[in-house]
């Protein structure tokens, strides 16, 4: 691997951006992802920075079944991050539905829909559980790169 | 352009100093903020991680005059602030020219404008937003930035930076330091004054369609202008005079105490409303500069 090469992963290792998106979760564990950024699990540290615009993140992070209502908006907003990327599904829902399984409402899992790379199970899971998983998927997003095939495609 | 003029533009206070002082200052905010939250923060070269990071992201290809547009307006906030930072007259030895400071104003204003158009094209509604909250907020504090540099002109009966630079015994001086103070967090869009890019309430502001380069292109620009502000503040207050690397770590020294300073206003108050930011600046700093203003002309013509 040249230096370049080993900077870049390096880089992407050291800071990856979040975007949060909830697909119709109960909030549960959107507020354990919030609590990673309070005083007590400070996630800065590692370079974690919770973003406004999907178009500035690195990684997905996803709440929640997959609602009917939301399905469209969990594709375009998958689209909209830019590569490299990853996901990571937070809480049981996205990975089983959970409790909320056979709904007819229910679009899930998440995994039908677009590539998972990390689960972080739970109802819902603890912060260092979703710190652990976070820092799963930037070492999964520091080797990937940019995929050849990605290049040129024009994104939503 | 001379040797020294040169030198200035790309080694100090220029880009091969500004950039990495940029990083420098921008990491020390965060570090200062998250102590003051009894956090640990980032680590140093966070800014540095982040803007390579940028570098390699793959970024949605876009035609037309719009694509173009969009790349361009990072740049130009970046060259007007590298020639805003070539003017500072960090060691005045005369090399400016008469009303250089004009061209300053001029060049520190410009990145604002930038983002400004930045987003309206984007396109994005809360581009839009973002970008008429920063036009507003930019009238506000312009006013007082202007009238703070001509006090300190008029008290120094000259526009030419080199003869600005230093402290002096007038007290029209030290009021226009303190406007020029008063409206480096609104230019900065720091805490209370960042309604125009306020993060989760309109995504990023003029920032939301940026992505890869382009966003580290901005990035690189804040850092710069927090350079070129900080930097303006310090060459009118530290004494002229002295060996140059003294000077230029006394220079560094009180910029950095200055991002401390701006970093504690920043933790210590939540967004204001744009209304009342402009009732700020309009209401009570604006009194403040014109009175000081008037002082300085009084002044000028008893004397």
């Amino acid at each position: 691997m040249s230096i370049l090469k080993q900077l870049m992963h390096k880089c992407r290792r050291k800071s990856p951006w979040l975007f949060h998106l909830n697909t119709g979760s109960c909030n549960g564990c959107d507020i354990e992802l919030v609590t990673c950024l309070s005083p007590r699990y400070d996630v800065e540290q590692l370079g974690i920075h919770l973003e406004g615009s999907p178009r500035h993140a690195d990684i997905l992070c996803i709440t929640g079944p997959v609602t009917r209502n939301t399905l469209e908006a969990v594709k375009t907003v998958y689209s909209q991050v830019c590569e490299p990327k990853a996901v990571v599904a937070l809480g049981s829902c996205p990975a089983s539905c959970n409790v909320f399984a056979g709904s007819p409402v229910i679009e899930g899992p998440l995994s039908k829909h677009i590539p998972v790379d990390v689960y972080v199970p739970g109802c819902p899971p603890h912060p260092d559980a979703i710190i652990n998983g976070i820092a799963r998927a930037a070492e999964i997003l520091a080797s990937r790169g940019v995929p050849e095939k990605a290049k040129g495609e024009p994104q939503k | 352009m001379n040797a020294s003029g040169l030198i200035q533009l790309f080694v100090f206070p220029g880009l091969l100093f500004a950039i990495p002082a940029g990083w420098f200052y921008i990491w020390g905010e965060h570090k200062a903020v998250a102590r003051m939250q009894q956090r640990i923060g980032p680590p140093m070269l966070q800014p540095f991680y982040d803007f390579v990071k940028l570098l390699g992201k793959r970024t949605p290809s876009r035609r037309g005059i719009e694509a173009d547009l969009l790349r361009l307006w990072p740049a130009l906030s970046v060259l007007s602030l590298a020639g805003a930072l070539a003017l500072l007259p960090v060691f005045p030895s005369g090399h400016g020219f008469s009303g250089d400071g004009i061209l300053l104003v001029a060049l520190l204003e410009l990145p604002s404008i930038c983002f400004i158009l930045a987003g309206f094209t984007s396109g994005s509604i809360y581009g839009e937003i973002g970008a008429i909250r920063e036009a507003v907020l930019s009238v506000a504090n312009n006013l007082v930035f202007l009238l703070a540099i001509v006090t300190i002109a008029v008290t120094e009966k000259t526009f030419r930076l080199g003869d600005l630079a230093g402290p002096s015994w007038n007290p029209g001086h030290w009021l226009g330091v303190f406007g020029i103070l008063l409206c480096i967090p609104a230019k900065l869009r720091l805490n209370p004054f960042s309604t125009s890019s306020a993060e989760q309430e309109i995504y990023s502001g003029p920032l939301t369609e940026y992505a890869g380069a382009a966003l580290g292109m901005w990035e690189l620009a804040h850092g710069l202008e927090w350079v070129a502000l900080t930097g303006l503040v310090a060459t009118l207050v530290l004494p002229v005079g002295g060996p140059w690397w003294i000077h230029a770590i006394l220079f560094v020294a009180v910029s950095f105490g200055e991002v401390l300073l701006l970093s504690a206003v920043s933790a210590a108050t939540a967004r204001f409303t744009l209304q009342r930011s402009i009732q700020f600046y309009w209401r009570w700093a604006a009194v403040l500069a014109v009175l000081a203003m008037s002082s300085a002309i009084y002044m000028r013509f008893r004397s």
